[in-house]
């Protein structure tokens, strides 16, 4: 935590866990009898309960989206560009909801968790979640937390997915989604990259059908490989070679296979980082959400349709040099919105970022959010 | 209210689903939200016109007419298309004027007319290109790069069979003066278009 602590920071954190006892019937026909959210919340709820944000996060991120949970930390929360005093998501208006989700390995309950119902380590048993699966469960933490409608629901990448489904499931629980750096639906090469992570993990030989904690192991190897995969996929070419060029950690060429580039050294830097503090069986499974996600399958592949059921506005933004979920993919969103004579605005930032680009500030980007953000704050009186 | 949004407002009527090309910042999207009950998107380019139509609440689409066109929007989807000020500032204003008719029922157009007496004056003069309040610009640095005259749009409005349903000339001011509608072509600046399809009622 830097001294002195920035004004816009929200400052120091503590997560809550609460606990669920109504089971929790999912897509995939299991049910969760019991289970755990791992939330933390900033800024205060006000007496009409009006000025809630929930804040939906990306594949590997949780419940830490802002500030810090000790002095000692750090790196702020994952969204913490985004989340605080005088930020686009200014908790002196909102009160800001962000959480772990089901099938996470942060404190809620997921496949590191043991099962209240056997007492042993749910491990791969652990079931596959759908992002409606999630918005499910966040609907049932926003009952506990007496929020019967959401100012918004926000979030970025798989976030943006969660945030699209809630303006589908709940419409009528939720008054703007901003949908930012997402996609209706993944493309076969998003799957493409999804499987090679997942073959990566599953084919580790400390894997052992997922069962690593039983035999005291861990699958760290292909964990690392699939974050390096995930990393590229989330960083632009343009921002790679800026950061990094061909430079060498030497001065020549050593002619063998050992991380010779910088831009090898640091895949592998934050690949080792990831595989010692990431569940590799979540990580299965939050891959398995995305490629799952496409809320017009119900609807015979017319996104239009599904959205016809929406009440709420919506948000939708991208990023210039984003390949992952490319503006296209944001521009086949707002014209099946548009189609379904939904309201929604829409911006492409032009940032060298890539994929990442949604957890960086840039003027533009920070003006459009706080302009669209500080509309709803007035929508709602807060 | 300008003058020439006054004029336009009154010919939407509540519920219209209205598409406005080149919304600018929302001011009469805004305006035809809360006062006619309209709904519809506005298509913008300029970043702070995007943001300013997003903080008062004017549904906004960044999208470039001349490099992106209107593909993604659907025939007849909407019962008005308006252009305020923005013909000029395309690259193909005759393919625009089609795509206007295939999204909506009806069409709004406004642009300055560059047959007036103080840009031919300006123009005979001085023999260089004319600005005026309607086109305060450089003749290299103007957006507007496909002037024309009243004549010049009605006689392209006559080879595509589109109607000129109501025509309403005003001046710098945007104000409907008598003179300028004694010989718009010559007198009048600006002109608000009302335009259909040449078979619809």
């Amino acid at each position: 935590m830097p001294d002195p602590l920035p004004a816009d920071s929200v400052g120091l954190v503590t997560p809550q866990t609460y606990h669920f006892d109504t089971p929790l019937e999912l897509a995939c026909g299991k049910v969760l009898n019991r289970y755990e959210l791992v939330v933390e919340t900033y800024g205060e709820l006000n007496a009409g309960a009006s000025n809630a944000i929930l804040i939906c996060h990306a594949l590997s991120g949780h419940h830490h989206a802002a500030g810090y949970h000790s002095a000692d930390e750090r790196k702020a929360g994952w969204w913490d560009s985004c989340i605080g005093p005088g930020k686009p998501i200014d908790t002196r208006r909102f009160f800001v909801v962000s959480l772990n989700n089901l099938g996470g390995c942060h404190g809620s309950t997921g496949p590191s968790s043991t099962n209240p119902d056997t007492g042993s380590l749910y491990g791969p048993d652990f079931p596959v979640v759908t992002v409606t699966d999630w918005v499910n469960s966040q609907a049932r933490l926003a009952d506990k937390l007496g929020i019967e409608c959401w100012a918004a629901v926000v979030g970025g990448s798989l976030g943006g997915m969660q945030a699209l489904q809630w303006s589908l499931t709940y419409p009528e629980r939720i008054r703007h989604a901003a949908v930012i750096a997402s996609t209706p639906r993944l493309s076969a090469q998003n799957i493409a990259f999804n499987e090679v992570a997942r073959q990566a993990i599953t084919s580790d030989p400390e894997f052992h059908a997922g069962r690593y904690s039983d035999n005291f192991t861990l699958p760290r190897r292909g964990l690392m490989l699939a974050r390096m995969v995930g990393h590229i996929t989330y960083l632009s070419d343009a921002s790679m070679g800026e950061k990094f060029g061909r430079e060498l950690r030497e001065t020549a060429y050593k002619f063998g296979y050992d991380a010779e580039f910088q831009v090898e050294s640091y895949l592998r830097y934050q690949g080792e980082r990831f595989s010692e503090s990431f569940d590799a069986n979540t990580y299965l499974l939050m891959t398995k959400a995305l490629d799952y996600f496409d809320p017009a399958y119900e609807f015979g592949g017319d996104l239009a349709k599904a959205l016809q059921g929406a009440r709420c506005e919506f948000l939708v933004l991208s990023f210039s040099t984003d390949w992952r979920f490319a503006p296209e993919r944001s521009e086949e969103l707002v014209k099946a919105m548009i189609a379904a004579r939904r309201k929604v605005s829409y911006a492409e930032i032009d940032a060298p970022w890539g994929h990442d680009g949604f957890l960086i500030p840039t003027p533009r980007y920070t003006d459009v959010f706080t302009a669209y953000m500080d509309r709803v704050a007035r929508e709602v009186g807060a | 209210m300008r003058a020439d949004l006054e004029i336009i407002q009154q010919w939407i009527k509540p519920g219209h689903h209205v598409l406005d090309l080149g919304c600018g910042d929302g001011t009469l999207l805004d305006f035809l939200q809360r006062e006619r009950g309209a709904s519809g998107y506005g298509l913008e380019i300029n970043p702070a016109y995007i943001t300013h139509c997003m903080s008062r609440g004017v549904s906004v689409i960044e999208q470039n007419l001349d490099t992106q066109g209107l593909a993604n929007f659907d025939d007849n989807s909407f019962d008005v298309v308006l252009m305020t000020q923005a013909l000029q500032a395309v690259r193909r204003p005759d393919k625009v004027l089609d795509e206007m008719l295939r999204l909506g029922n009806e069409g709004i157009v406004t642009f300055p007319n560059f047959a007036h007496w103080r840009l031919r004056w300006g123009l005979a003069l001085s023999g260089r290109m004319p600005e005026s309040e309607a086109l305060p610009y450089k003749w290299y640095n103007t957006p507007n790069i496909r002037l024309c005259t009243f004549q010049d749009f009605e006689a392209l409005c006559r080879q595509k069979s589109i109607r000129i349903t109501s025509r309403k000339v005003v001046d710098g001011q945007h104000q409907n003066s008598w003179v300028a509608r004694l010989w718009p072509n010559l007198l009048g600046e600006i002109a608000i278009y009302r335009i259909t399809k040449e078979n619809s009622q």
